[in-house]
């Protein structure tokens, strides 16, 4: 009476080779590893790169175990951190010899040591999350209100032009806030320029105001379209972000949304928080604008500038040499524009410089103003958090064409090399501002890691040897499910790739000591039924078919906790959530399912079983 | 081996007024410590950095301290974390200071390096205000969600008056976790916070397993009063809450031993969560159902009895 169905062995016999073969990469433990990756668009790994780096590693009798070649990564596998370091020195060497104008990044990453049938199948080892491998976690939060005003700035110099080729006349043209201001000489021109503007800029609303003979529209963006620039703003930010920590060099870097205005970057192993700050947290972006000299000659006028109160329509500077400047707000030219930074030396002066490309439209813009103001000086700011720095503000000699431009003075070497860095990884489209840290050295991550497995494998053994001694054969099949139950969690764990936290550590321990709950509620529930008096076969078919609704009612609960706590919670507890909720799944299986397969396999096929090896029995009546 | 040789029923619901007058005090106890001292929050809620550093010989925490004023640190923490060579300082966010409140662990470690030693940072936490709020804010939604699914769950599956009593009773036991945080002064991290949810998931399972005898009591036999059946269903049932608690408890007591500081309190939270568990849902619950009147005609329809998943008003799906 108590034999399985042969699809009910089956399945349990299926669930355990596979979760035995999931299981098994996290035994392999990993291996040191270099990868390198490209950084540039233009730049590919081929298969001749690979043979190169075969060639360096060779040259330097530095012997890998393996060498993996993937769609975006080369990676190459090594005995010990020893060759690992060594080994990075020499690919870094062969692939990039000028460091200041890298196009690979070599980092130090760990490689799976399972054995490659095992990888093929798609069996991975868990994925540790940064409290167990060590590495930094920011979270990053962009300035939305930043993104619209920037966009406003430039939509205004749209609206100048516009307006200026429709030979529209206008008496200027302010943001306020959230909205730009255009100020019209009288009614017709505002309604001609009213006509132009919802023809050529979607985007904006318009509304006409008039006070006292000032004929005025004021122009805000639409809800859709602001969305949209935020959506555009956090994506480019993203992109920035990967830009910049490729330039980092790390191995595996997680960049993702999160929620709608922020951003969530990880890098594993990560040490120097320092310099990933200082690389993720500059907004740096390049303006160009025009100086406005006459005003800057007035000495009664640049004193007042000094004071905080520049003349309408201008910025207040100070020039790297030390002295004042006044720069026009009008800003013609952004790092968008921008396609490309290098930092190199100026082929007549020898200095530091910072070559810069723009694209077609950067480049005729810079034509058509060079061309305009011959004689004139332009300023070249790069503005960080809402801060702005005159990088150089040269005199321009002559109409500058084909988009190269050169910014000199006055600078370091590494300082070309640092600005050129930030300005070729991409303008910010909207400041961004660290509003989380976490970081985790490698040795404490290691020791979290024992710390956790320990505490696992120590309550395992108190809880093997009580239910073994309390329930003996029962108890042992009681065991030998909870050791499936370990086995289908770290294996569901291994194929979902979630992360494992310390506090998902503590999960797998949590869900272990409730889920033996189960057990020891069929193992009690036959014990009563053999104290009532019944067979031994029907005790064991009603102590688990009654106990089933106890055990489902009760594990229910416990994961309406753990649901709440995947909604809602975050980072390390997000962790704890999943392991709680995939410890409850696979403890149902397993003290049900499975103990059941292995107490059918041991009494199913006796016909006259007078005794069942499930502890004492004691009977309150004989 | 058998631990419970228990010849009659044990007649707990005799003693139902002493166990709740005994819940109300503690309860009331807990309750005042919350009110008085409150929690220790951790930086995670109240915004602030953290920084563990390791020292090669036991750390000078004077110095430590001296060294941070003198640069400006007015209101660290400064303490041993795990042991004499392991430091953790704590500075809390300041008014004024928001643009650079990121930048405060460099500035720390500049700090400390300055003291002498050769610390080793080995981990950093920065939270900024508006996170801690949220992370405040998350956690009290995700008590709330637990409590309306638990009782929602109950209600369907046995008797509104079950799910109010199993959740006033385990409500209790949370109280008093926090309760024992308030009083000593132990820190209540997102951890911790974890901990507790996952005890009131947990506890609930006792008073799952004790109403659900109630249930089965209540259909089979017919002589016996509403507290001569509660008493059979806890008596019944008083092994198997023993035994199960003592196993998770188990593995609690390791986390507590081999755990480490980063795990200490979460066991500490489990451990208060698990003891008051046991007596909560058989002591607590039970009484409550009790006097809420629980009775037989709420489970045994004379038409439907055999009949599973039928609600209280016959509908059927």
């Amino acid at each position: 009476m108590n034999r399985n169905p042969l699809w009910k062995n089956a399945t349990v016999i299926i669930a355990l080779v596979l979760g035995l073969l999931y299981t098994l990469p996290n035994l392999f433990g990993e291996v040191p590893a270099v990868q390198i990756s490209s950084v540039k668009a233009t730049v590919k790994l081929d298969l001749p790169l690979q043979s190169r780096i075969e060639e360096a590693l060779a040259a330097a009798a530095v012997k890998p175990t393996g060498l993996f070649f993937e769609p975006n990564s080369i990676r190459v596998r090594l005995a010990d951190t020893d060759t690992q370091l060594k080994a990075k020195d020499v690919i870094e060497r062969a692939l990039n010899p000028d460091p200041a104008d890298a196009s690979y990044s070599v980092a130090l990453n760990l490689l799976s040591a399972s054995p490659d049938w095992l990888t093929s199948l798609g069996a991975k080892p868990m994925y540790l999350g940064l409290d167990l491998r060590g590495g930094v976690h920011f979270l990053l939060e962009v300035d939305m209100k930043g993104a619209l005003t920037k966009r406003l700035d430039s939509t205004s110099a749209d609206l100048r032009t516009l307006l200026r080729d429709k030979n529209i006349r206008h008496g200027g043209i302010v943001r306020e806030g959230n909205l730009l201001s255009l100020r019209f000489p009288d009614a017709d021109t505002r309604d001609k320029a009213r006509l132009v503007l919802t023809d050529n800029q979607p985007d904006l609303d318009l509304v006409e105001r008039q006070d006292a003979g000032d004929f005025r529209l004021v122009a805000t963006l639409k809800p859709t379209a602001q969305q949209r620039i935020q959506e555009f703003a956090l994506k480019q930010n993203m992109t920035t972000l990967h830009n910049r920590i490729n330039e980092l060099g790390v191995a595996e870097p997680v960049i993702q949304q999160q929620g709608a205005d922020r951003i969530v970057v990880q890098l594993p192993g990560v040490q120097d928080t320092a310099k990933a700050k200082d690389i993720l947290g500059r907004t740096a972006t390049l303006e160009v604008r025009l100086v406005d000299d006459e005003a800057s000659a007035n000495p009664s006028i640049m004193e007042q500038a000094e004071r905080g109160q520049p003349p309408a329509g201008t910025d207040y500077y100070v020039e790297r040499g030390g002295r004042g400047l006044l720069v026009k707000k009008q800003v013609v030219l952004t790092g968008e524009r921008l396609t490309d930074a290098q930092a190199g030396f100026d082929s007549q002066t020898q200095e530091p410089a910072v070559h810069l490309s723009l694209d077609s439209a950067g480049a005729r813009i810079f034509r058509d103003v060079t061309r305009d103001n011959v004689n004139k000086r332009m300023a070249i700011l790069l503005i960080e958090k809402g801060k702005g720095e005159v990088v150089t503000a040269p005199v321009i000699r002559s109409e500058i064409g084909g988009g190269r431009v050169q910014i000199s003075g006055r600078m370091t070497t590494t300082e070309a090399n640092d600005v050129a860095l930030l300005l070729r990884a991409g303008s910010l489209a909207a400041p961004m501002d660290i509003i989380e840290e976490r970081t985790i050295g490698p040795s404490l991550g290691a020791d979290n890691i024992a710390k956790g497995i320990d505490s696992t494998l120590w309550g395992f053994a108190a809880i093997a040897v009580f239910m073994i001694a309390y329930y003996l054969l029962f108890g042992v099949v009681s065991i030998i499910a909870l050791t499936a139950n370990l086995l289908f969690l770290v294996a569901l764990l291994s194929l979902l790739q979630a992360t494992l936290t310390l506090p998902g550590i503590a999960a797998v321990a949590l869900t272990l000591g409730m889920a033996i709950d189960a057990n020891v509620l069929i193992n009690e529930r036959i014990r009563e039924e053999l104290r009532n008096g019944v067979t031994p076969q029907a005790a064991i078919t009603a102590g688990y078919e009654r106990a089933w609704g106890t055990i489902l009612d009760a594990n229910i609960t416990t994961m309406i906790a753990g649901v709440a706590l995947l909604i809602f919670g975050s980072g390390p507890v997000r962790g704890f959530a999943v392991v709680l909720c995939l410890g409850i799944l696979t403890s149902i299986f397993s003290a049900v399912v499975v103990s059941r397969a292995g107490i059918n396999l041991i009494y199913g096929h006796q016909r006259k079983l007078d005794a069942i090896s499930i502890g004492q029995i004691w009977k309150p009546d004989v | 081996m058998e631990f419970f040789r228990i010849k009659k029923d044990i007649p707990f619901m005799r003693h139902a007024l002493v166990f709740n007058i005994i819940s109300l005090t503690t309860f009331v106890l807990a309750v005042f410590f919350l009110a008085t001292k409150g929690l220790h929050l951790s930086i995670e809620f109240t915004g602030g950095t953290v920084m563990e550093a390791g020292y090669s010989q036991t750390a000078d925490l004077d110095k430590i301290r001296k060294q941070l004023e003198t640069d400006g640190f007015t209101d660290t923490q400064v303490i041993n974390f795990g042991s004499s060579r392991d430091v953790l300082i704590r500075v809390p966010i300041k008014s004024g200071m928001e643009g650079e409140s990121s930048r405060i662990s460099e500035k720390v470690g500049a700090s400390l390096q300055a003291a002498g030693g050769d610390p080793q940072i080995k981990r950093v936490e920065f939270v900024g205000p508006q996170v801690g709020k949220e992370l405040a804010e998350d956690g009290a939604l995700a008590l709330l969600l637990v409590i309306i699914g638990i009782v929602a769950y109950l209600a369907f599956r046995f008797e509104w008056r079950f799910a109010i009593s199993a959740i006033i009773a385990n409500l209790h036991d949370i109280v008093i976790i926090l309760g024992f945080f308030a009083f000593f002064q132990w820190e209540f991290s997102l951890p911790v916070l974890a901990a507790v949810l996952a005890v009131l998931g947990y506890s609930v399972n006792e008073s799952v397993v004790v109403f659900d005898r109630v249930r089965e009591t209540f259909r089979k036999q017919r002589g016996m009063t509403t507290p001569e059946i509660i008493d059979h269903a806890i008596t019944s049932t008083i092994s198997r809450t023993i035994i199960t608690h003592g196993s998770t408890q188990m593995m609690v007591v390791s986390m507590l031993i081999f755990g480490g500081p980063a795990l200490y309190y979460f066991a500490v939270a489990l451990t208060i969560g698990i003891l008051f568990g046991i007596y909560s849902s058989v002591l607590v619950a039970s009484p409550l159902l009790m006097w809420m009147g629980v009775s037989r005609e709420h489970f045994v329809k004379p038409k439907k009895e055999k009949a599973e998943g039928v609600t209280e008003d016959g509908a059927c799906v």
